[in-house]
């Protein structure tokens, strides 16, 4: 699998936020198997030592950066957000996010695609957290994005995969496009139903991180994942509305009266 | 002159936005900045001058989903 020419083994994205302490984040991230680890930026005093303190510590994990713009709600703010993230971390990546519905955290769709275009045009490397909606995936596309992250449910809500039909849909009309499922996973069994619909990834956040155990979850998301995409690989059968029985019934005693 | 940095309202005196970083302790510190919305690049700091009343954002590194 490969974003933008990064190649990568891990098909698992993990966020850093909501964990309980720094050394349960390190170990649920070293669980997880994650090469790729979302970040983001928020105001800090000049007596302050947060962001210094925890940019120490990420560096010290040896793990790829996907900073975001979390929060922001309008074209202007994602932009100038991600002209920061992109000095502050290094790097061109960016995890777009315009919000455009506070309740559900719905991608504004309409701005994140003048969001897209602006940040492609000057160089950024745009991973927008969209809706599974055909059209918006092929305006991202058109805008410069070679990665979409389509929504399974609301962030944070813990509820899988809301629209199977849609996000099956989405896979069929981008084949070459790597597809990740961004947001609203809450159990491992989602993120290998979202594998074995073909997505190339999940990112997931609070479902690790606010588990009883996020380390132990975080391997169970791995698992999952790997699972889900060996399975995708394998071409698992098509459901049938009737039984076919699995032994043979040729051969069967005839026990009958 | 005032300006507000973070929304807090500071006194500093008339320079760049790379004086008063410095002089508020940002100095040395990993951060990106933007005045009035508009973002402005570490090394362009010290060419960039405030005036009165301008709106200084000052970011950091932190955790996120």
């Amino acid at each position: 699998m490969s974003f933008y020419g990064i190649d990568l083994k891990s098909r698992l994205l993990l966020g850093t936020a909501r964990y309980p302490s720094p050394a349960v984040l390190e170990r649920a991230i070293k669980a997880s198997g994650a090469e790729v680890v979302t970040v983001s930026l928020r105001r800090e005093s000049g007596t302050g030592r947060a962001g210094q303190s925890f940019w120490s510590f990420i560096q010290g994990l040896g793990v790829r950066v996907l900073p975001n713009t979390a929060g922001c709600h309008s074209v202007k703010e994602a932009v100038t957000t991600a002209h920061m993230a992109r000095e502050l971390f290094d790097t061109p990546w960016i995890k777009l996010e315009v919000i455009g519905e506070a309740d559900t955290l719905q991608p504004d769709v309409f701005g994140l695609v003048e969001a897209a275009r602006i940040l492609a045009e000057d160089g950024f490397e745009v991973f927008p957290y969209t809706t599974e909606d055909l059209v918006v995936a092929d305006r991202l596309v058109e805008a410069g994005c070679k990665v979409l992250m389509p929504w399974g449910a609301p962030i944070g809500s813990a509820r899988g995969l809301n629209n199977v039909y849609g996000l099956r849909s989405l896979r069929a009309h981008f084949p070459d496009v790597p597809l990740v499922v961004d947001a609203g996973l809450g159990v491992p069994s989602h993120a290998a139903a979202a594998m074995e619909l073909g997505y190339d990834a999940v990112l997931l956040n609070t479902a690790v991180a606010e588990a009883g155990d996020p380390v132990e979850m975080a391997r169970a998301f791995a698992l999952a994942t790997e699972a889900g995409r060996a399975a995708y690989l394998a071409r698992p059968m098509e459901p049938r509305d009737m039984a076919v029985p699995s032994t043979p019934v040729i051969g069967k005693a005839a026990l009958g009266d | 002159m005032k300006i507000f940095l973070n929304d807090d309202a500071h006194e500093v005196e008339p320079g760049t936005l790379a004086a008063a970083l410095d002089t508020l302790g940002y100095g040395g510190r990993k951060i990106a900045t933007a005045v009035n919305g508009r973002f402005v690049a570490a090394t362009a700091r010290s060419r960039t001058a405030l005036t009165d009343g301008d709106r200084v954002e000052v970011v950091a590194p932190m955790q996120g989903g």
